[in-house]
């Protein structure tokens, strides 16, 4: 069987030279080394780092994926500030992923689109097993981005679209369901509405964006959306996967409408329809965004920073449509080693510094007083 | 005479398609042996004693050898765990499905099988998987449709008909095919399969639209027939590469028996080639379907959602979720049992399915498979 | 062959009319086959090549992580994706190849045709349907909520195990079937136990469809993104260890980048990735074959 042992031994030796390309590669690969400058940034970073301490280590942080885009460019920013001595990841898998995650123990903070719920949700109560987690300490919602939400639009010959909450809850639930309706027409005298029916898209993924629409339409749309906010979308339409996939069909198919990230329909050209809270048609901008937060109200106690959002009745130029991202932490009892990177993350992520540049992502600052009552819930943070 | 086998050992390939090539040997006898072999046919049941270690009862001069049973009982007990292993896992997972679906059946309101409502949240569980089994049904379907056909013609192609040099290229053209990731598929049939089918779609729903199997909707660009399609494109390779490999191993006796008798080409395949890969296309095709049902990611990036309450519309040009879709669309929200288990039941349903036509297969390829 | 005699007028006919007609009828469909296969593999390809080709030809592609790197920032590469897709493959198929191939031999060698075959046989056409994400689901619930573990790269591999091993079972086993009963018969007449002759006459003839479907199942694990959803984190940095709960794979890469805008650089990422994955893929297919040919029994 000489050939047996000769062919075979070819065989091995061309596994062996395979396995070593694999062994070589291992050895071969680097970090990037300057970071380059994000699209449509400001040129010229800050100065160095204001008072971080730079610990080294590593965290992983799991949720919403509304601030996705903000919180991977902070936490660049940071490691630049920091000289990369710590890695942080963050997972944008959903805002109940993440809530499920942090307060199993496999990731150490989490970013919601919701602040954690104090009562029991198909049997589980999210403050109490977050409480759990942190080894009986409660944790904090710390509202860190604001991300506000555009009712995005596709039709033709429309270029300036005036709405209400309650005029979009029933286009949404389906009440309303042709562009040229008398609803619709009143709100916009002088535009030319076509006849046509009215295309509604959704996230068929559950999203913390949905839950936050249907939250300002059902307290702001005057009984006109009857269901709980949810996760979940109950009105009518046609659901498409993730905001991309919600803006491309907007983008694509004639008289549609839908709910989306700013930051979303900026990037992808889509024109937004202006809200009227009572006070005259008000435009989506950072400044009316920014209005519209600033009446926000806290109702978690101490540095427990849950946010009650005012959708309706708000001062006017202010747009009311937004969400709030948290990131939940635990108050204490998480390992030293993150604590420490916890802290001076979220210290960087709060400070003007990196609040500034999160308008040019699609998302508004916090307004100062919120933002020193975070800085001051970081700071206690053991 | 030494036993002459054409097909014992590889030869040097030949370029020429087995059909064609003038320089095949002669057709060997393939009856059962024992006539012309001088040599004993050595079986497991030999009625000398020599399964004991114990030296054979030999012919007077000849020793033979201790043959040791070890090697072999080992092998044997690794194959019989590996066996063991597989069934235990299957077992495992399908317990697991069955334990966390079991409570949320119990409690659930709606009949399981008809309804199309999927309330899970909450104290009142009412769900069906009604639209979920069509959706997923009518897109394997059409996908199976779609790919196995093309699958066996190709493979046929490439062994039967093509020159070896023209084969290799585009055999290892459409293994590449197996190489995409599925993620990529989504988005290519999202943003350009889509679009490019939305005319031809529209025509067809204008032409007979008539017929409730092709009824009008709102986007036919995430439609199951989108979807069908490009999971057709997704299982075409496994299909083929194990067909291929099916057919190329058909005996060249065979196909030079019926090429003697005068056949065509299409002759020799469908006599000699075709009855003797069934039992390999039919597990080819078998694992394409697995495949396109479990298909998760394309299928969610691709199809529309309809929204809950919607009437349902069984045109292959509406949208629809899959059990896969429907459970990925939702698995970072699994937050009680109840509701875990209500999507569970749904991928339970999908076991289900598969062993079903799976069952049906085997029975078709046992019954009517002309082994050698 | 012509054989005519003086005596005897053998004519040769060609094949009568529909003969000839089903003939060419079937010249055009098995060709109108591989021409409709060949049209979406390219235009796939198409798609790929022209949205990521520019990124590959850059070195830092194949030598630099993504740490630092943001959707809106151009630069970086896909190392950590690479490493980590090959690596949780390579453990994936240290599990399920032997797993598959010794299955196989059971079906064929040593139980073929008794009930147990069937009842193996049946539970790996089950395996075959399952889902990737209840896989994933399955291995989430044993690793991190019955066993406690946490995430990790295991876990995914472990899920990627339920999903290869079907595809590797089934072809190996179809392989085997084809190795003709005359070639082990005469490895017994020489008094070669059973198992060596498993091992060095039916494997090695079986060796090229059976690398084959290793191929195709390392092809379709490597391109899954579920499990890696569900059981380990995305990282944009390098980590090798296949313990740690963060890993970067180039699907999971696909996954960040797709929901971004086209413009942004992140997008145009995700087509790299995805090119890097065929290439990768394509790679291993051209190792196989080689293995296989190099290792083929041939005739003298």
């Amino acid at each position: 069987m000489t050939m047996n042992r000769l062919v075979s031994s070819q065989a091995t030796q061309f596994a062996a030279l395979a396995a070593l390309a694999t062994l070589s590669l291992t050895a071969c690969g680097s970090d990037p080394t300057a970071a380059s400058e994000p699209a449509g940034a400001e040129p010229g970073s800050s100065a160095n780092a204001s008072g971080l301490a730079c610990p080294a280590g590593k965290l992983s942080a799991e949720g919403s994926s509304a601030q996705a885009n903000a919180i991977s460019e902070v936490i660049a920013d940071y490691n630049a500030e920091c000289g990369d001595k710590a890695t942080i990841e963050y997972n944008p898998t959903g805002s109940g992923a993440g809530i499920k995650s942090f307060y199993n123990g496999l990731v150490d903070f989490a970013g919601s689109d919701s602040a954690l719920k104090s009562v029991a949700v198909d049997g589980v109560v999210e403050t109490d097993k977050a409480k759990e987690r942190c080894q009986n300490n409660p944790a904090w919602n710390l509202p860190m981005v604001v991300g506000p939400i555009a009712f995005a639009y596709n039709v033709d010959g429309v270029d300036k679209l005036v709405l209400n909450a309650e005029v979009l809850a029933e286009i949404f639930n389906g009440t309303i369901k042709t562009w040229n309706d008398p609803k619709i027409a009143k709100l916009n005298s002088g535009a030319k509405l076509p006849g046509e029916n009215i295309t509604v898209f959704f996230r068929s993924d559950e999203s913390g964006t949905t839950e936050n629409t249907t939250k300002f339409l059902s307290k702001a749309g005057n009984g006109a959306w009857k269901d709980e906010p949810a996760k979940a979308w109950t009105g009518t339409g046609e659901g498409k996967n993730k905001s991309s996939g919600v803006a491309e069909a907007t983008a694509n198919t004639k008289n549609s409408i839908t709910y989306i990230e700013w930051s979303y329909a900026k990037d992808n050209n889509l024109s937004m329809a202006q809200l009227d809270s009572g006070n005259g048609p008000v435009e989506l901008t950072g400044d009316s965004v920014a209005k519209a937060v600033s009446e926000a109200k806290i109702k978690g106690s101490g540095n427990d920073l849950n946010l009650d959002l005012k959708y309706s009745g708000t001062k006017s130029g202010a747009y009311p449509a937004l969400l709030v991202t948290y990131e939940i932490v635990c108050s204490k009892g998480l390992a030293a080693d993150k604590t420490a990177i916890v802290k001076d993350f979220l210290t960087y992520f709060s400070s003007p510094d990196a609040q500034k540049k999160l308008p040019d992502l699609g998302y508004a600052p916090l307004p100062s007083d919120l933002e020193s009552k975070v800085q001051s819930a970081v700071a206690a943070i053991q | 005479m030494s036993v002459t086998d054409t097909n014992a050992t590889e030869r040097v390939e030949s370029e020429l398609p087995a059909a064609q090539d003038p320089s095949v040997s002669p057709v060997v006898d393939h009856s059962p042996v024992t006539l012309h072999s001088p040599v004993p046919r050595v079986t497991r049941h030999a009625p000398a004693p020599s399964t004991d270690g114990q030296v054979d009862r030999a012919p007077r001069g000849v020793k033979l050898a201790k043959i040791s049973k070890t090697g072999d009982r080992v092998f044997r007990a690794l194959a019989s765990t590996t066996g063991l292993v597989i069934v235990l896992i299957v077992l495992f997972v399908g317990i697991f499905l069955l334990a966390l679906a079991l409570p949320s059946l119990q409690a659930n309101q709606d009949d399981f099988f008809t309804s199309r409502n999927w309330t899970v949240a909450g104290n009142e569980l009412r769900f069906g998987i009604f639209g979920l089994l069509w959706t997923t049904v009518l897109s394997s379907i059409l996908a199976m449709a779609m790919a196995v056909p093309i699958a066996v013609g190709v493979a046929l192609c490439l062994t039967q008909y093509l020159h070896k040099r023209a084969a290799s290229p585009i055999s290892f053209v459409v293994d590449l095919l197996a190489a995409v990731p599925s993620i990529i598929f989504g988005l290519w049939g999202l943003i350009v399969l889509g679009p490019f089918l939305a005319p031809a779609a529209q025509w067809l729903i204008n032409a007979i639209g008539w017929i409730p199997l092709f009824s009008k909707s709102v986007d036919p660009k995430g439609s199951v027939f989108v979807a069908s399609v490009v999971l057709a494109i997704m299982i075409l390779p496994i299909v083929m590469a194990i067909s291929r490999d099916v057919f190329a191993q058909t005996p060249r006796d065979h196909i030079e028996a019926a090429l003697a008798l005068g056949a065509t080409r299409w002759e020799v395949v469908r006599t000699a080639v075709l009855p003797h890969g069934r039992s390999g296309v039919i597990s080819a095709s078998m694992l394409g379907l697995g495949r396109a049902l479990g298909e998760t990611i394309a299928v969610m990036i691709i199809l529309t959602t309809p929204a809950a309450g919607s009437p349902f519309s069984p045109s292959i040009f509406a949208g629809g979720e899959t059990f896969a879709s429907k459970i990925a669309n939702n698995a970072a929200e699994f937050d009680s049992p109840s509701k875990t288990g209500a999507y569970i039941a749904a991928g339970l349903v999908l076991f289900v399915i598969t062993f079903v036509v799976n069952a049906v297969a085997r029975v078709i390829a046992e019954r009517g498979g002309a082994k050698s | 062959m012509s054989a005519t005699t003086s005596e005897t007028q053998l004519t040769f006919r060609r094949p009568g009319g529909v003969r000839t007609v089903k003939n060419a009828l079937a010249t055009i469909y098995v060709t109108l086959a591989t021409i409709l296969a060949v049209i979406p593999l390219f235009w796939v390809l198409f798609t790929v090549i022209t949205k990521g080709i520019r990124l590959i030809f850059s070195s830092t592609w194949w030598l630099q992580s993504q740490r630092g790197i943001t959707p809106r920032r151009e630069g970086g590469g896909a190392y950590h994706a690479i490493v980590g897709t090959v690596e949780m493959a390579l453990i994936c198929a240290a599990i399920a190849v032997p797993l598959g191939i010794m299955g196989a031999i059971l079906l064929i060698e040593y139980a073929k045709g008794t009930k147990v075959a069937r009842g193996v046989s049946f539970m790996v056409d089950i395996l075959s349907g399952i889902p990737s994400i209840v896989a994933a689901l399955f291995i989430y619930a044993l690793f991190i909520t019955i066993f406690g573990l946490g995430r990790s790269a295991i876990a995914v591999s472990c899920a990627l195990v339920l999903l290869m091993l079907p595809v590797v079972l089934r072809s190996t086993e179809e392989m085997l079937k084809l190795v003709p009963q005359e070639l082990r018969e005469a490895s017994y007449a020489l008094g070669v136990p059973k198992w060596k002759t498993i091992l060095k006459v039916v494997i090695p003839t079986a060796f090229g469809g059976i690398m084959t479907g290793v191929m195709l199942g390392l092809a379709r694990v490597m391109g899954e993104t579920a499990p890696l959803l569900i059981l380990v984190s995305y990282a944009v940095g390098i980590n090798f260890s296949p313990t740690s709960d963060t890993m970067g794979a180039l699907p999971t890469m696909i996954n960040a980048g797709r929901d971004q805008p086209p413009q942004m650089p992140g997008y145009e990422r995700v087509w790299a990735a995805a090119l890097t994955l065929i290439i990768i893929v394509m790679l291993l297919n051209l190792l196989a074959r080689g293995i296989a040919r190099a290792s083929k029994l041939k005739e003298k």
